[in-house]
């Protein structure tokens, strides 16, 4: 598969800082995966996003070394609104996306599209049907400022998701959600793999990320400690030195094993633990 | 007669939404309750109900005698202190000092009793060597321990935690976990909204859920967590090892690891 995206060896420090926020960080991105960011908070996941969106270093300042491309290009020779065509990007905290010009729910969802110079019938078609998607349908009167938290959160994903843009850097979307809207944002998100949507994700919630991403990055104090497939990723315990949460059904594999149970591989979803200790109990049985 | 009690409350924001429908709610002092529900349940507008920020437009609220009816915001957050849902609505001082120290100020507290809360404050919550930032430099996750210090700094008897989950990692989650053990130690009443099932399973007494503007149940985690028809009008999932232990027969009320544990091991 193609590469969308790559960094090679960046290090990136924002103005006046004592020490650089992303140290020494090559990767690659493909075309049509899903990617999980996790690591503790202040490890430079945030950061991590804004670099590969093209705000750091051209909006934040400060200074970036090392090599950021896209789709081979150097980052710095696209425009930004090139950017923003290829790109969308959910900021971690919503009120930071919301406008702040628009009205109603509905209006703040087509903004972009209008922007973008999309023909009105278009607009509504697609917000529509966006905001039925994100379970915002019921709220399309209401003032973007006049919502609950989590009902802020989805407006500020649906804003974004609208657009369909080829790469989505999105920072924890679910951080308000209750589980079943969480579970339904990826379910959305890993849908867009089926049109060739490539997307990069910061999540704290391990369990969902194990279920869903094909690849994972995790970052510690700016560095990229750990990369690749999901499974090898998150049943490693070294990462609880660094901060970050193992899925619990790898944590309940890795106890359970450390109690003498013959475990034949450490789970990190729940279809996987109900296999894995549904052959153990099976054996025993027998 | 219990120390907090929400009598046949609704409530209807200026717009017209109906947020909340004829509540009832009985809490004893010293109690630690978390309040779950979907998003737009009526969470946060219940537990504002509950420090006068805002006010019934049908029922009352009392804490202990007081009717928040009748008491300013201010005179009803000496007694019940609310940590915002977003801390950005909360903070208004240029650094985190000033931020905590302003609550035991306007309650004119003595210095000493307010240093040593100010101090208190920012050992639990971690925020020691943050005393002279601005608030809004630091991460979202840190700020929202500005906003819970502030409140410990007032020591209230009632403390509101809205969502101080969300976005926390590993050691935030395990520091207001260590936080609430040791409030309730101080015969502080509890209540914490959240969304992390795990974290509810862990550290409540007495969970309370919310749906459709209405409070739907009350119980302990267990009973919350393997009573179908609650968890499923109030759109809600148990914690994972409840949902294994569930599909693989093992017990009928586990919600935490060690007892998924146990039970599998006595099975094997
Ligand atoms: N300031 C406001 N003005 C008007 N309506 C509001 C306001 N805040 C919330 N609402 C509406 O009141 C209802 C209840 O909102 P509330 O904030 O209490 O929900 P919540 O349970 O805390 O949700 P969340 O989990 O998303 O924080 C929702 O329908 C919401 O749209
Ligand atoms: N706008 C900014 N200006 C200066 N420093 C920043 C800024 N944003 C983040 N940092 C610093 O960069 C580091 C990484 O932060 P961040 O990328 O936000 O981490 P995460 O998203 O993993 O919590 C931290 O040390 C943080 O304080
Ligand atoms: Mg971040
Ligand atoms: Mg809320």
């Amino acid at each position: 598969m193609g590469v969308v995206i790559e960094l090679r060896n960046v290090t990136y420090s924002y103005p006046l800082a004592d020490k650089p926020a992303i140290k020494d960080v090559s990767l690659k991105v493909e075309e049509g995966k899903f990617y999980g960011v996790i690591g503790k908070n202040g490890s430079g996941k945030t950061t991590l996003c804004s670099i590969i969106r093209g705000f750091a270093p051209s909006f934040f300042k400060g200074e970036l070394e090392g090599e950021v491309l896209l789709y081979g290009k150097p980052m710095s020779e696209y425009d930004q609104g090139e950017l923003a065509l290829h790109m969308g990007y959910v900021f971690q905290n919503p009120f930071n996306q919301i406008s702040g010009v628009k009205e109603t729910v509905f209006e703040e969802v087509a903004f972009g599209l209008e922007n973008f110079g999309v023909p009105v019938e278009e607009i509504e078609e697609r917000v529509m049907d966006i905001m039925k998607l994100t379970k915002i349908d019921h709220l399309a009167e209401q003032h973007p400022f006049e919502l609950s938290g989590g009902q802020q959160q989805r407006l500020a994903l649906a804003s974004i998701l609208v657009l369909e843009p080829d790469i989505m850097v999105i920072d924890e979307p679910t951080s308000q959600l209750d589980p079943e809207g969480t579970e339904s944002v990826f379910e959305i998100i890993s849908q867009l793999k089926k049109a060739r949507k490539t997307v990069i994700l910061v999540e704290h919630k391990v369990d969902l990320i194990a279920e869903y991403a094909d690849e994972i990055f995790v970052l510690n104090d700016g560095e990229l400690i750990k990369s690749g497939d999901k499974h090898d990723v998150l049943t490693d315990v070294s990462l609880l030195d660094h901060g970050v949460q193992l899925p619990q059904m790898a944590v309940l594999g890795h106890r359970l094993r450390k109690r003498g149970l013959n475990l034949d591989y450490i789970p990190i979803t729940e279809k996987e633990a109900k296999d894995v200790i549904g052959r153990l109990i099976y054996r025993e049985a027998q | 007669m219990s120390y907090i009690k929400i009598r046949d409350v609704s409530f209807m924001y200026p717009n017209g939404v109906l947020a909340v429908e004829n509540i009832n709610l009985d809490i004893e002092k010293g109690e630690n309750i978390a309040i779950i529900g979907q998003n737009g349940a009526g969470k946060t507008t219940t537990v504002k109900l509950l420090n006068g920020l805002l006010k019934p437009t049908k029922g009352a609220v009392m804490v202990g005698d007081m009717d928040t009816r009748e008491y300013t915001t201010a005179q009803m957050s000496r007694v019940v202190g609310y940590v915002f849902q977003n801390p950005d609505d909360q903070i208004f001082h240029p650094t985190v000092i000033s931020e905590v120290e302003f609550g035991p100020r306007i309650l004119k507290f003595d210095e000493k009793k307010k240093d040593e809360l100010v101090n208190y404050a920012l050992e639990i919550t971690g925020l020691k060597e943050y005393r002279e930032e601005n608030p809004y430099d630091l991460p979202h996750s840190i700020r929202k321990f500005v906003t819970i210090a502030s409140i410990i700094a007032m020591d209230s008897q009632v403390m509101i935690f809205d969502e101080p989950t969300a976005g926390q990692d590993l050691v935030g989650i395990q520091r207001l976990s260590d936080i609430l053990k040791e409030m309730l130690q101080k015969g502080k009443t509890l209540i914490t909204i959240t969304h992390d099932m795990e974290f509810v399973a862990e550290n409540f007494d007495r969970v309370i859920v919310m749906a459709n503007k209405k409070i739907i149940a009350s119980g302990t985690a267990k009973e919350i967590f393997w009573n179908p028809e609650v968890l499923e009008e109030a759109m809600l999932k148990p914690p994972h090892v409840s949902r294994v232990c569930r599909e693989l027969g093992l017990g009928s009320n586990i919600i935490r690891i060690d007892e998924a544990i146990e039970a599998i091991i006595a099975k094997t």
